[in-house]
């Protein structure tokens, strides 16, 4: 049975720095890299190139000792020109010197109707896309010998300045259908495709077959496949599920129907300090450089891969996170503003209505620079973080059994449910201003390694 | 304030690691931070924005909630000094003579409290937190006007150690700070804090004919055990001078009494301010006041004297209630952090102080112990409000 889900709770963050609906132009990188950094809960990365050798897009750079199956493969075909270790020699990135023209490993056609799961699931594994799986709970890369009790795609993106799925999917259909095709193939159970019931909804999914459309509508975090989840069928201790983002849906479909792995993507170039935005196509794992440089209305800027609540700092000549559709620019705010704690204002940016906060006034679009207002304290407001997270969940106590490493409590209050994205809005409404994600990522870890 | 910025960082060697004060780094920063908000920025993964709303504008939020209070409590000690002496007197007059007896506390409050969570922060290390700005005004607040300095120095210092730090500071504490100085007070220097002679500052003055400096709770416990009509007696109280304890009266706050907790109007203009704002729970305050009304009325039910035959709606204007139920009972971190479990731990307030003032001779206000003992229950309620949400979580499972 499809859903219809309206949710009441969230906050929208408006901020300045909304793209267009149109493709822009910029020259195309010239080096893209693969950082195994992006792959949350790897262990122990073996590297299979040196710097030097040249690689096909598809081709395996490298996998992970606890789950050898699983490859991760070059997303351009060129030069491997280094492989970046940092402290302990602990892998950073490797870098690709790009091609003019990207050659493709030939992985081979897969025919769906005959294939049988565990080849399929070989040829996933071989051709790159399986990174794409994500289990829940835990939010990590599927294990291959797992079975899901369901798979979960959120069609939409309600983050700040988020990309519009529909149009970065455009003329994407085929290969759209082929990867849900592909997912109802990996699990006995459903494959649901959540979509948002606050618009029309693009035909590329409502005309989505072979799966459950569930609509989901109200404001960030509705377009979490975290909290979709929640409503549809909440994860319990020993179940299991995945989720895919459209745009892995669309290249595990490219790998099917063409033998390639197509790392090819449209991403959104978005933020107050870009002078140009708009979408634009690019490859995973691309320099930024390009984007970025020459495209700035000021010096002191923060370049984010994804968006602002949960992307990554990287440097402007660094490279697009291999989960990210976004790059997002905005203001560094390392500055100190005298009596800031105190001023009232209508311009800044809050959840909350304290003396003299009289942004929920100001019904325009905000520009938000980097600065934490104010220093980390411990929990003392209280009933905040449960306006923002639409799940029968109780925040606080959890965030606090993850404090206290208390193993049965993180379990029975709902860890299991949630991932650093779930609470990235706690995180950013908390006058406390604690580090949320990385408390609740530590506390995974923690019910994951031990 | 570039001139400031520079005098900051002129210092700020001094206080770095291997400076001559690098043990009191806190308090430099603690200053630095209440000039200027800090340019410290985001994380390079996680949340890369943040909300411009940090606990020093909520703290602040609060010590606004209550300056209504605050301004009256002058106004009306001076007030209460000049009907009980019967002279005539300006509102000037009066509003000069309360900030006399009133500043002093608020100034030993304020300063002995924070040179208390100076001295702790540098020790444990650990960063001056704005807790205490709320906390400061409170104990003055709840305190009688004629109370020696010397003991809200005690009780402040008392509270600050036994009812925060060792617990580990702003955010840790079981107990509301501020009842904890008041009950030390209560229960170590009764003299000064409890009975007739304590609640109007006469100074070098002697009370005009008639007068009684009882507070309305007093009365009201007195009509009880007389078996006269409590209603009657209060409205009677005082009516000579015109300081009776009329509901009007009483709602306003002209009547003897702590300094800031005499006024229900102004704990109900601090009310929508902590409520408009969103700090205060709005959910603590009905439910205190729905608690203490219902509770009034279940005394009706039993009237086994006069006292308990009041009509209900006096409880809510007569002594600490109002005040109680909107500044201390919200105090998020002694309170029930919970949803559901504000609306019982408020109800449980306001139920437990009418029924603390109208059965037990010995605690004539009920505010004060009703909140300290729920701030010990609270973490019971929130249990079983936690345990409910792990048993559905838990029964999903097993469907």
């Amino acid at each position: 049975m499809s859903k219809t889900v309206k949710l009441r709770k969230g906050f929208d963050i408006n901020l300045v720095g909304k793209a267009a609906k149109e493709m822009v132009e910029f020259a195309p990188a010239q080096t893209f890299a693969l950082k195994p950094t992006d792959f949350v809960g790897l262990q122990r990365p073996k590297v299979l190139v040196n710097e030097g050798d040249t690689v096909k897009a598809g081709t395996p750079i490298f996998f992970d000792k606890a789950m050898e199956q699983v490859k991760f493969v070059a997303p351009v075909s060129g030069e491997i020109i280094e492989v970046k270790r940092g402290e302990k020699r602990k892998l950073l990135e490797i870098r690709i010197l790009a091609d003019k023209e990207v050659a493709y490993e030939d992985l081979g056609k897969i025919d769906l109707s005959k294939i049988d799961r565990e080849t399929l699931v070989d040829r996933l594994t071989q051709g790159g896309v399986w990174p794409h799986i994500i289990q829940r709970p835990f939010g990590v890369i599927a294990n291959p010998a797992d079975e899901p009790k369901a798979i979960y795609v959120s069609a939409f993106d309600t983050n700040p300045l988020s990309p519009d799925m529909a149009f970065v999917l455009q003329g994407q259909e085929a290969y759209f259908q082929a990867g849900l095709d592909t997912l109802t193939k990996l699990t006995s159970g459903k494959v649901h495709l959540n979509i948002n019931g606050d618009e029309q909804g693009s035909s590329l999914f409502l005309q989505a077959k072979n799966v459950e459309i569930n609509r989901f509508s109200g404001p960030h975090p509705a377009g979490n496949v975290g909290v979709q989840i929640h409503h549809l069928d909440p994860i319990n201790k020993g179940d299991l599920v995945w989720t895919v983002n459209p745009v892995g849906v669309v290249q595990i479909g490219k790998l099917v129907l063409e033998g390639q792995y197509d790392a090819s993507k449209i991403i959104v170039l978005t933020g107050s300090e870009l002078s140009k935005r708009g979408y634009v196509k690019t490859i995973s794992g691309s320099a930024v450089t390009n984007y970025v440089k020459g495209n700035l209305q000021s010096g002191h800027i923060r370049v984010i891969s994804g968006n602002v609540l949960t992307g990554e700092k990287i440097s402007m000549e660094g490279y697009l996170g291999y989960y990210h559709n976004q790059i997002t620019v905005i203001p560094e705010g390392d500055y100190e503003e005298f009596l800031g704690w105190l001023k009232p204002t209508t311009s800044k940016l809050s959840f909350h209505k304290a003396i003299g906060m009289l942004s929920f006034l100001n019904k325009g679009e905000f520009k938000v620079d980097t600065n934490t207002h104010g220093e980390e304290r411990p929990f003392v407001v209280s009933g905040v973080f449960e306006k923002v997270l639409p799940m029968d969940i109780l925040p606080t106590y959890l965030f606090k059994a993850i404090h206290a490493e208390d193993f049965d409590e993180m379990e029975q209050l709902g860890l299991y449910e949630i991932i650093e994205e779930d609470v990235a809005l706690c995180e950013f409404v908390d006058p406390s201003k604690n580090d949320l994600q990385e408390l609740v990522r530590s506390g995974i870890e923690l019910l994951m390694y031990s | 304030m570039k001139a400031l910025q520079n005098l900051f960082d002129s210092i700020k060697p001094n206080f770095e690691k291997g400076g001559k004060w690098e043990k009191f780094y806190t308090l430099y920063e603690g200053h630095r931070t209440i000039a200027f908000a800090p340019d410290l920025t985001t994380k390079a993964k996680g949340a890369q924005i943040k909300d411009a709303t940090d606990l020093k504008r909520v703290m602040i939020t609060v010590v606004i909630a209550m300056v209504p209070a605050l301004l009256f409590g002058i106004l009306n000690i001076g007030h209460q000094h000049f009907l009980a002496s019967g002279e005539a007197a300006t509102w000037i007059d009066k509003a000069v003579f309360g900030a006399i007896s009133v500043l002093p506390i608020l100034i030993v409050s304020y300063a002995v409290g924070l040179l208390t969570e100076f001295t702790f922060c540098v020790i444990r290390n650990h960063p001056i937190s704005e807790g205490y700005l709320v906390t400061g005004m409170l104990i003055a607040l709840v305190m009688p006007p004629y109370i020696p300095l010397w003991q809200v120095a005690l009780a402040t210092i008392f509270a600050v150690v036994i009812g925060k730090e060792v617990f580990g500071g702003t955010g840790m504490n079981i107990l509301n700070v501020a009842m904890t100085a008041r009950a030390f007070l209560y229960f170590a220097y009764p003299a000064q804090i409890s009975g007739d002679q304590v609640w109007t500052y006469l100074a070098d003055k002697t009370a005009v004919d008639g007068y009684s400096g009882a507070t309305a709770l007093a009365v009201a416990y007195n009509a009880g055990v007389e078996g006269v009509d409590a209603g009657q007696a209060l409205a009677q109280h005082n009516a000579s001078i015109g300081a009776d304890f009329s509901f009007m009266n009483m709602f306003m706050g002209w009547i003897p009494g702590s300094i800031g907790e005499t006024s229900t109007l102004m704990a109900l203009i601090g009310a929508v301010i902590l409520i408009g704002t969103g700090v205060a729970s709005w959910k603590i305050i009905v439910s205190g006041f729905g608690g203490a009304y219902v509770m009034g009325l279940v005394m009706n039910l039993f009237a086994a004297n006069e006292f308990m035959a009041m009509a209900p709606h006096l409880h809510l204007v007569m002594g600490g209630l109002a005040f109680g139920v909107v500044f201390m009972a919200t105090d998020p971190v002694s309170a029930s952090q919970t949803e559901t479990g504000k609306w019982i731990y408020g109800f449980l307030i306001g139920a437990l102080t009418i029924i603390i003032r109208v059965t037990n001779p010995a605690y004539p206000e009920g505010i004060m112990l009703a909140v300290l003992l729920m701030n010990v229950f609270a973490p019971l309620i929130d249990y079983y409000v936690v345990k409910a949400n792990k048993t559905r979580r838990l029964q999903r499972a097993t469907v």
